[in-house]
């Protein structure tokens, strides 16, 4: 009797270990939050258009979630098992009834000389001279609700890695309907021309440069003050106003977790916002929110005061967004004038 | 450890490329005001302080921008944030931690960083478990989010 219990436990013990991966459930933990719950997109792209569910292979989407796009805010995601990479495929691939399509891995050759001249007049206004693709993200700051999706970036390592040179040729010759990709062969191009096209953009393969490789080292910028903390404060509420921006509130990091009136009143926090600038961190990404409105923390330990803020040029890192490359370098520079002057 | 090594530790930590655990998100269906108050009762019941909820698009509808709703939640354990204030001062422009919540069309999106970022400024293994433990409970509140109806 024993034995079959054990035999009975073990075959059931197996059959989790072997059942295969829910894809739905994966792609609501790992997906839906950029790509929206049904592939509709917001923060990502829309993944269940038709055009482009139809358009892509298994092994394009499989890639995609393997390396993600560096610096284009989609993830890579090296901890996903094969089988769960496939079940997120399988479930993506569930939104449409049309047969999965195949692409040979046949490199397309032709004039990159003559593509790139084609890029620059067909293509450059949406995806950049460089292929940099368009600015911003999502639905809720950036761009209106009714398009749906930004011009990607193909000069992206991520996009090169997991798109065949076939399946950008496909794209060429039929656009992707619903988007503003139009058909390049019903524009007027040729097949050769299409394939100097291509071969253009497999050439940006060598062209990517790695973002921010200067960044000043440190989690935090840190500044010590010479006066009290009180005159410090003082002080930072003029700079603050100097460099434009406008002070929202003067509390204490306590509060709201003990008693008004029994915070530590030697850790002061000064919220401060320039509203432009918010509009625009947000509209290029608008999860960069949990670092708004802009901070400096004032405290006094062992006896020094010290002014100290996030340090803003790791957040495009953070946040896999190369678009937050310039204001993070911007709020930086900010940030370093607001605390020199207040130091002065 | 000092300053300039913690600082330099969790700059390396987050500086690596990025991949899927450096941001937790999550999306609800649920519209704004129910997505808030669930969340809000979630953080409760795992035995964090909500200790303010910024409003975010409040200066950018009165200067004229077309916005949707948007919170930022500052939420902690009140102790530990005593506890890591005081011993890792560093810390504090990170202090306390936050949850942005906004919504997106009819649905609505909580994104936080991995407490784990955090870890790294810390050189007692035994002040590294707050952290681990403020990961696992980030993934646990944003899984009652994620599947609320």
């Amino acid at each position: 009797m024993i034995k079959f219990t054990v035999l009975f436990f073990l075959l059931i013990v197996s059959g989790i270990a072997n059942a295969a991966p829910d894809g739905k459930a994966l792609f609501d933990k790992h997906c839906s939050a950029c790509h929206g719950s049904e592939g509709k997109g917001g923060v990502g792209v829309p993944l269940s258009l038709p055009s482009f569910i139809n358009s892509v292979s298994n092994e394009y989407l499989n890639r995609t979630i393997r390396v993600g796009r560096p610096g284009r805010i989609m993830p890579a995601f090296p901890q996903l098992s094969d089988a769960q990479v496939k079940a997120i495929v399988g479930h993506v691939r569930s939104w449409t009834d049309m047969p999965m399509v195949k692409f040979d891995s046949t490199p397309v050759t032709g004039d990159k000389k003559n593509g790139k001249e084609l890029f620059l007049k067909r293509c450059a206004q949406c995806h950049g001279e460089d292929g940099k693709g368009g600015k911003g993200t999502g639905v809720t700051f950036s761009r209106k609700r009714d398009l749906p999706i930004i011009a990607p970036a193909l000069n992206n390592s991520g996009f090169l890695a997991s798109a065949s040179d076939m399946m950008i040729k496909n794209t060429l010759i039929h656009g992707r309907d619903g988007t503003p990709m139009v058909s390049l062969l019903k524009a007027g191009l040729k097949e050769k021309d299409i394939n100097d096209v291509v071969a253009y953009v497999r050439s940006f393969q060598k062209l990517e440069t790695t973002s921010i490789s200067d960044e000043k080292n440190g989690a935090a910028i840190i500044v010590e003050s010479p006066y009290s903390l009180e005159e410090t404060v003082e002080n930072l509420k003029q700079a603050i106003e100097n460099q434009n921006f406008k002070l929202i509130r003067t509390d204490y990091l306590e509060h709201g977790f003990v008693d008004e009136g029994k915070e530590n009143k030697k850790q002061v926090v000064l919220h401060f916002c320039n509203f432009n600038f918010l509009f625009e961190a947000l509209s290029i990404d608008p999860r960069v929110g949990m670092f708004l409105p802009c901070r400096v923390t004032v405290v006094e330990h062992e006896g020094k005061v010290q002014m100290m803020t996030i340090n803003p040029m790791r957040l495009s890192k953070l946040f896999n967004n190369d678009g937050l490359n310039d204001a993070c370098k911007a709020m930086t520079e900010t940030y370093e004038s607001i605390l020199e002057d207040a130091s002065l | 450890m000092n300053t300039f090594l913690k600082s330099f530790l969790l700059f390396c930590f987050v500086s690596a490329n990025a991949v899927a655990s450096d941001l937790i998100m999550a999306r609800s269906p649920l519209s704004f005001s129910e997505a808030m108050t669930n969340l809000q009762v979630s953080l409760r019941e795992h035995g964090y302080t909500v200790a303010r909820v910024q409003r975010i698009d409040v200066g950018l509808t009165g200067m004229g921008y077309k916005t949707d709703m948007y919170r930022v939640v500052f939420v902690g354990k009140t102790d530990e944030i005593k506890y890591l204030t005081n011993k890792y001062p560093e810390m504090i422009p990170y202090l306390p931690p936050k949850v942005s919540i906004f919504a997106e069309g009819g649905d609505t999106l909580l994104v936080t960083a991995n407490p784990m970022a955090f870890a790294m400024m810390v050189d007692d293994e035994k002040d590294r478990i707050i952290f681990q433990r403020w990961e696992s409970d980030v993934y646990s509140v944003f899984d009652d989010f994620r599947r609320a109806e």
